[in-house]
């Protein structure tokens, strides 16, 4: 982007040896691991966390394509004598159903992407990428972290204490009320409830640290219009998450006093009204989606130009592209409420405000393809991932204009078409931008590189793998089958039994990856300090890999 | 023939209130385990309603017989195997939406998914290192950058104008003499009522694997009983739930709505032919969630006005008598 002046780190010498603090002075495991201020060992550790979470998620998922492979209950009711006792009856095995899919969005979304996109790649990276030698606030930043463990803990210890019909928290992701209040009895919602609190916590404290040290902390001559897409990405994202989470943390806080303390915000014969939970909550729960998919967007910005060896084409309508998304984003919630018995003029607004998304969304897709264009494009691995993710988030992205059409929708929603489009954005989408991102910042992170070829054959196999797994939900939604069933008339078996074959392929990728992961670890060759070449002009190329423990001690100047 | 037909009716009105008191005489189950081969044209005698009601002692009542179980046709209002469109429809709004996405959502985002897919393929292959190994250092092209604004732009409108109009036609409010049917989601079964016939609630369960395959209906779409409405008039459902929220979905009539507690909300629409049309609750409710199906058994206007009869209800027609003391003598009038 610009001729840049950093202190180049790639041996102690620079500095002389009666320096005191010298950039490589690690603490003790203990100090270091579990006391951390430093935003690198902060990002790691929210990298291995969100690994952990995506295998637990990954695996309940596993579960659930596993139990719908054919028709009838193959194996739920096995899964619950584990879960509720040998005596368990089929209604419980039913229960462990609504279990684990709202265990696998609850995870997917708060314990997985969120943390590997924002606390993982965002830790790591808007530092060192503006300039600044950490966080502002870098012991905020540890509580952040350390705050998401207790969460998880709450969520997955929720499964297994009573939540009605059996033990765990049914209620789907989404926790409408009042199935999450009278319709759920037992300690199970109000801890995934809690869980839910800390997590939103950890979020917003994130987000304050985020947008102070992106405003406040920038090297001399790092403009805002200067500053790399993903930090751009991770700004947008941070408010969002600063203005969403608390409606949502006041929406289920609400749930607390329903289910616990006698209120009835959420019971009409309270004089409340269920549908006041579901405004709640998808104020929050759109920008929500936003906040998983924005990074995943500065990341493949930034992947696309290093490889393309190009800069960014249309780097402002990029930039301002991401706000637009974040602010109407704001503004489109009730297209998740079509079906609720909204007025007519309601749904018209939010059918025509939805559709506007589009535009932002189109500005992106095709000055990615701008940036490549003239380019001198090299296959690595994480361009590989960043392509996938163009086209896969281009066809997630149409299907989202098919549903926003509030006519459309009334047959649509709540189907496996729902399914297949938010994994298409999500699954596709954002998993592809932390993969593209993980190959992409591993030379950086771990001082190793990758296989190329074990890397290679983990896209194809996942791309191959997903595409079989996501792409069925779409005829099948379109057919008819409603989301969160755990058995289906017999004319669905065909493209369930495609989906599930999908999964397997996808789940062999899923271990190409962490072969190649330990393999590189272990045995990868030591990474150069910038081993894309001329591409690559973001700051955290300026150094060493992995980078020294305390970077830019003299501030780097941008001209 | 139709004047027989309507003195007939009647005439079978004047019994109705008798039968009304005898409480609600629900069949539609026993019906069919009792005649599981029974096709539209079997004889309605052995399934008659009154055959199981509690109504003995009242000797007077005219038995008035329920129509047979409709048999469901196969692959109409219900998922095809291995299906990849939406279902065939039998309603307007219906019609109009599946042509709204087969005909102008479906193309256009086919288009624009193969157009972004051949601009990658180009770049990628136009553009790799070893046949352009100097790069551009274009950043800027306001042109483009315009068009792909604009552009994107043109075609939403061209989505939205009758995107806008169909969400008007489904919120058409139904005509004054809509057959009006309350339905209550429960945790986990589906009650209807009917109001304008004076037909009690009756409930409306899953049918039991072996039973659908007796009956020769598809499993977990197949309830005991069916919310029976007429085909070719506008009917009105009161949709609410009383515990947790439901949703009323019958994909083939492109009905969905959700039944929330404390909520009546309304669907309208009419059955363009008779038949029997199936859904499920979409809206989770709990662990039988997967468990609670509908059907509709649409029948024609003078097989409906026979169920309802047969129910312990009473008809009401068009501008008249909205009581059954009254219905004769209107009938004799029009005669």
């Amino acid at each position: 982007m610009t001729t840049i002046t950093a202190d180049h780190h790639g041996g102690a010498s620079d500095h002389g040896a009666h320096d005191h603090h010298d950039a490589d002075h690690k603490p003790a495991f203990f100090q270091r691991w579990f006391m951390s201020t430093n935003h690198k060992d902060i990002g790691t550790l929210y990298l291995i966390f969100a690994i952990i979470a995506g295998i637990i998620g990954g695996g309940i998922s596993g579960l659930m394509r596993a139990e719908l492979a054919h028709p009838g209950i193959q194996y739920l009711h096995l899964w619950a004598q584990w879960s509720d006792g040998p005596t368990a009856t089929l209604d419980q095995a039913y229960h462990l159903w609504n279990v684990l899919i709202t265990a696998h969005g609850l995870i997917m979304v708060f314990f997985m992407v969120m943390p590997a996109m924002i606390g993982g790649f965002g830790n790591w990276f808007v530092p060192i990428m503006i300039g600044a030698p950490d966080m502002a606030f870098p012991r905020m930043n540890n509580i952040s972290f350390w705050l998401l463990i207790p969460a998880f803990a709450l969520l997955l210890g929720s499964t297994f204490v009573p939540g009605g019909t059996g033990n765990g928290a049914g209620t789907g992701w989404t926790v409408y009320a009042p199935l999450s209040t009278s319709g759920s009895a037992g300690p199970a919602v109000d801890m995934a409830i809690l869980s839910l609190h800390i997590a939103g916590a950890s979020s917003i404290l994130g987000a304050i640290n985020f947008i102070t040290t992106i405003l406040n902390m920038r090297a001399p001559g790092m403009t805002l219009h200067k500053m790399p897409l993903f930090v751009w990405s991770v700004l947008v994202t941070a408010f969002l998450l600063l203005l969403a989470l608390p409606v949502l943390a006041a929406a289920i806080t609400m749930l607390l006093t329903d289910r616990n303390f006698g209120t009835t915000f959420y019971d009409a014969a309270g004089g409340g009204d269920p549908e006041l939970y579901q405004h709640l909550f998808w104020f929050f729960g759109h920008p929500e989606v936003y906040i998983m998919i924005l990074p995943g967007f500065g990341i493949v910005s930034q992947i696309v130009s290093t490889f393309s060896r190009k800069p960014v084409f249309g780097y402002l309508g990029m930039a301002y592209a991401m706000v637009a998304i974040g602010v109407v984003g704001f503004v489109v919630w009730a297209h998740h409420m079509f079906t609720t018995g909204m007025s007519v003029n309601v749904k018209m607004y939010f059918t025509a405000a939805t559709m506007v998304i589009a535009v932002p969304t189109g500005i992106k897709i095709f000055s990615w393809i701008a940036t490549i264009w003239g380019g001198s494009i090299s296959f690595k691995t994480p361009m590989v991932w960043a392509l996938g993710f163009i086209f896969l988030f281009t066809v997630g992205g149409v299907t989202g204009v098919v549903l926003a059409n509030g006519g459309v929708d009334d047959v649509l929603h709540d189907t496996y078409y729902v399914v297949a489009h938010f994994h298409y954005v999500l699954s596709l989408g954002a998993v592809f931008g932390l993969f593209a991102g993980f190959y992409y910042w591993f030379p950086k992170m771990s001082g190793r590189m990758y296989s190329e070829f074990l890397g290679h054959l983990h896209f194809w196999v996942f791309f191959i793998g997903v595409n079989m797994l996501f792409f069925p939900m779409h005829f099948l939604g379109l057919s008819g089958m409603p989301r969160r069933y755990p058995d289906y008339p017999a004319a669905f078996e065909h493209w369930n039994w495609v989906a599930t074959m999908g999964y397997m392929v996808m789940a062999t990728g899923m271990v190409i990856f962490f072969i190649n992961l330990i393999w590189s670890l272990v045995a990868g060759k030591q990474a150069e300090g910038n081993p894309w070449g001329e591409g690559a002009t973001t700051l955290e190329w300026t150094l060493s890999s992995p980078p020294p423990f305390h970077q830019f001690e003299t501030l780097p100047i941008v001209d | 023939m139709k004047k027989v037909k309507s003195l007939v009716l009647a005439g079978l009105l004047a019994f109705a209130p008798a039968m009304a008191m005898n409480g609600p005489a629900l069949a539609q189950e026993n019906a069919a385990v009792a005649a599981p081969a029974s096709d539209n044209a079997a004889a309605p005698a052995e399934s008659a309603a009154n055959a199981t009601a509690p109504a003995a002692e009242a000797a007077p009542v005219a038995k008035v017989a329920a129509p047979p179980r409709m048999k469901p046709t196969e692959g109409i209002g219900m998922p095809r195997p291995g299906e990849y469109t939406l279902q065939e429809q039998f309603t307007d709004t219906g019609k109009t939406a599946r042509w709204l996405h087969d005909v102008m959502l479906l193309p256009i985002i086919t288009i624009i998914s193969i157009f972004v897919l051949v601009l990658m393929l180009y770049v990628m292959i136009r553009y790799r290192r070893s046949a352009n190994p100097v790069p551009s250092k274009t950043s800027h092209n306001t042109l483009v950058e315009v068009l792909w604004t604009v552009v994107p732009v043109l075609v939403l409108l061209a989505i939205a104008v009758p995107s806008i109009g169909l969400l008007a036609d489904q919120y058409k409010p139904a005509p004054k003499d809509a057959l009006t049917v309350k339905v209550t989601g429960y945790q986990w079964y589906w009650g209807y009522e009917y109001p304008d016939a004076g037909i009690p609630e009756f409930v409306s369960n899953l049918l039991p694997e072996d039973k659908a395959k007796a009956n020769g209906e598809p499993y977990l779409l197949a309830p005991d009983n069916r919310l029976v409405l007429p085909a070719g008039r506008p009917v009105k459902l009161i949709i609410t739930a009383a515990d947790v929220i439901h949703s009323f979905a019958v994909p083939s009539l492109w009905v969905k709505m959700d039944a929330v507690p404390g909520r009546l909300n309304e669907k309208s629409f009419t059955i363009e032919k008779p038949g029997v049309y199936y859904g499920q609750c979409s809206e989770l409710c709990g662990a039988r969630h997967g468990f609670m199906p509908i059907a509709i058994e649409a029948l024609p206007p003078e097989q409906f006005d026979q169920w309802v009869l047969s129910q312990g209800g009473s008809l009401r027609k068009e501008g008249a008598a909205t009581t059954a003391q009254a219905a004769p003598a209107d009938g004799a009038k029009k005669i």
